[in-house]
């Protein structure tokens, strides 16, 4: 079937031409940061995770949000679904694979990355995360794989494949909800220190991650005349437009539990990030560009009237993936760190080699989806 | 109950025992005998090392920093210039800095100027050693807190979950940031994390903790936590002392006189 990535027209190789010279750059810059060390990064003593944690973050909630499509698809029939799902699918994949690329990149010795298997430690909630990682990437791709392979055929997909399936769907949420645990089990780190971490992460992820599968559908529907299907669109729309208000809920139960009940510990990392702090105040205008852009873009989405037109809808939807983001894919991470144990305000900025093994690993998530949305377009439209 | 049934129970029991038995021993992480953390509780265990430290920061002489150097020499632990790539085991901070948590109205002058040492505080429940995912950190039989430099990946998640900025990762290569080269402890790699190991290679020798010896006030105290007739335990019971962020849980094994 994966020759079916290997055929496209001129603007399908100038999209994969490009991305390789973006993997390019990306390989290079690792090359330096392996043999200089993670020293050429922006990240230091204190801030001593930056872009590619926070990347890593980012990109398990779109791996999350395939559930928004396999559940209802699976769970409750809703053939809308059928032409979307393995999109949702692949676009997991390939997030997954990104996750774990933005991991490697941060190892200070990537080459004992398997000592995380030789000395298995399950009171480690990283243990957890490499299992769940790599069990949603075996799920989503056996799956998916499967499922569009048996179609090819015309033949009903093979039982086993629901089975794998159903399990996709608890385990999306494990996936978030592990990755929340990894930041929300450290007692010293009170922006994270919160029960509601988890849930935040799962209605980010849903938010973001359904956000993308609608601009996925319209870049598809442009490119290759693949078209997901207006319901299904609208449904996704209903459902990003949801997940967006539980999760601006949720950041205001966070500013109500730090700043009504007074406690300094938990007020200072939120106001560093949204008013400054000691006169510093790197993430304010960033903060609050999120903050606006993301209450516009749910407003949007939830008036009938305006996320009906195409020109909103994908303005919506750029808006809500670019608010979340900056919220998780920086200000969460590396507000995280700030103030730092000893009180300090520190400035973290990432350097052009950080950035561009950043681009490095995008292009290669966006390499791989673009191939296996090639192979899925291609069998879909064969029919 | 019949005879036969509870025989049955009585096998299936031993046959479950048996299996669990042979998975611990296969997968050591399953065994179901715990690591034992009787010397831990927040009170003593007789017989059992739990090593300790207490700081009178009465005696710690304004703009001395000769814990600092013997430290840092006796281990090898590079200096480099500006905070972002720094490492330190020890190291002098304000007293706001030190405990962010305590109450910080109307200080007198004299504590507000007052430095503070600051090391790992070789928690009784590290979140450190929690958080790594090979056990690369871990907490030993008396209660000190080591690294497996060779095991570390370079994930730097004990440094997210250390709520006392008592870690240091190795961003370069540390060795061209060595001045003297001591031949009592390794010298690291690129790539991996490290902190105070209350001087275990001296202890293993008899000998005290580098930074106690170097002291010229005699602020540091060393000394067997479990032990009541330690000094450690005569001061802990003559003085009134604290410890960094009690609230977290964490117990640390470094006590102040303030």
């Amino acid at each position: 079937m994966i020759e079916k990535a290997l055929k496209g027209n001129r603007s399908y190789w100038a999209w994969v031409a490009l991305l390789l010279v973006c993997i390019g750059i990306g390989l290079s810059a690792w090359g330096r940061q392996m043999s200089l060390g993670l020293g050429v990064t922006g990240m230091g003593r204190d801030i001593s995770w930056g872009v590619y944690i926070a990347q890593f973050t980012f990109l398990v909630g779109v791996a999350a949000s395939a559930v928004m499509v396999v559940l209802p698809y699976y769970l409750h029939n809703q053939k809308a679904f059928s032409k979307i799902v393995i999109v949702g699918e692949f676009l997991a994949v390939s997030a997954t694979v990104m996750c774990m690329l933005f991991i490697l990149a941060d190892m200070g010795k990537p080459q004992r990355v398997l000592n995380v298997l030789r000395y298995p430690s399950p009171h480690s909630m990283v243990f957890w995360d490499v299992i769940v990682l790599n069990g949603y990437l075996l799920l989503n791709l056996v799956s998916g794989w499967a499922v569009l392979g048996a179609e090819r055929k015309g033949v009903a997909p093979p039982s086993w494949t629901k089975a794998l399936i159903y399990l996709s769907i608890p385990w999306a949420f494990s996936i978030h909800t592990v990755t929340a645990f990894l930041y929300a089990g450290n007692p010293g780190r009170h922006l994270w220190l919160t029960a509601v971490l988890a849930p935040r992460f799962l209605a980010s992820a849903f938010a973001a991650g359904t956000a993308i599968l609608i601009l996925i559908s319209f870049i598809l529907k442009k490119t290759s005349g693949f078209d997901a299907g207006q319901e299904a669109r609208a449904k996704l729309t209903v459902l990003a437009a949801y997940a967006g208000v539980a999760n601006i809920f949720l950041l205001g139960t966070e500013f109500f539990t730090a700043f009504y009940s007074n406690v300094p510990a938990h007020m200072h990392s939120l106001q560093y990030l949204f008013f400054g702090l000691d006169g510093k105040g790197q993430f304010v205008p960033w903060m609050w560009l999120s903050l606006v852009t993301g209450v516009a873009s749910v407003l949007v989405l939830l008036a009938p009237r305006l996320r009906s037109r195409t020109g909103w809808l994908v303005a919506a939807c750029t808006g809500l993936v670019f608010s979340i983001w900056i919220d998780k894919g920086a200000g969460l991470i590396i507000g995280g760190f700030i103030p730092t144990p000893l009180d300090e305000i520190v400035v973290y900025m990432p350097t052009l080699t950080e950035l561009s093994v950043t681009l490095g690993v995008w292009a290669i998530g966006l390499l791989l989806l673009t191939m296996l949305l090639k192979v899925a377009v291609a069998v879909k439209t064969q029919e | 109950m019949n005879q036969q049934r509870r025989e049955f129970l009585k096998k299936a029991g031993l046959g479950a025992l048996a299996g669990l038995g042979a998975a611990a021993g296969i997968i050591p992480t399953f065994a179901l005998e715990k690591t034992d953390p009787s010397g831990f509780p927040s009170k003593p265990v007789p017989g059992k090392v739990r090593w300790g430290m207490l700081i009178d920061t009465r005696n710690c002489r304004e703009g001395c920093a000769e814990c600092v150097a013997a430290c840092h020499f006796t281990h090898n632990v590079p200096d480099f210039s500006g905070t972002k790539n720094e490492i330190k085991w020890i190291w002098k901070s304000p007293y706001e800095k030190a405990f962010p948590t305590s109450s910080l109205q109307f200080p007198s002058h004299d504590l507000e100027e007052r430095e503070v040492l600051t090391l790992c505080n070789h928690c009784a429940e590290p979140p450190c050693t929690k958080a790594c995912p090979t056990e690369a950190t871990f907490k030993r039989w008396d209660g000190i807190v080591s690294m497996d430099y060779h095991r570390c990946i370079g994930c730097r998640f004990c440094m997210a979950a250390c709520p006392y900025g008592s870690r240091s990762f190795n961003w370069q290569d540390p060795r061209p940031g060595i001045a003297e080269y001591s031949k009592t402890y390794p010298t690291r790699e690129r790539g991996v994390v490290e902190k105070c190991n209350f001087c275990s290679e001296r202890l293993v020798k008899g000998q005290e903790p580098a930074c106690v010896e170097a002291c010229p006030g005699k602020a540091i105290t060393f000394g067997d936590l479990n032990d009541p007739s330690s000094r450690i335990r005569v001061l802990l019971e003559e003085n009134e002392t604290v410890q960094r962020k009690p609230e977290l849980g964490t117990l640390p094994s470094v006590f102040y006189i303030i």
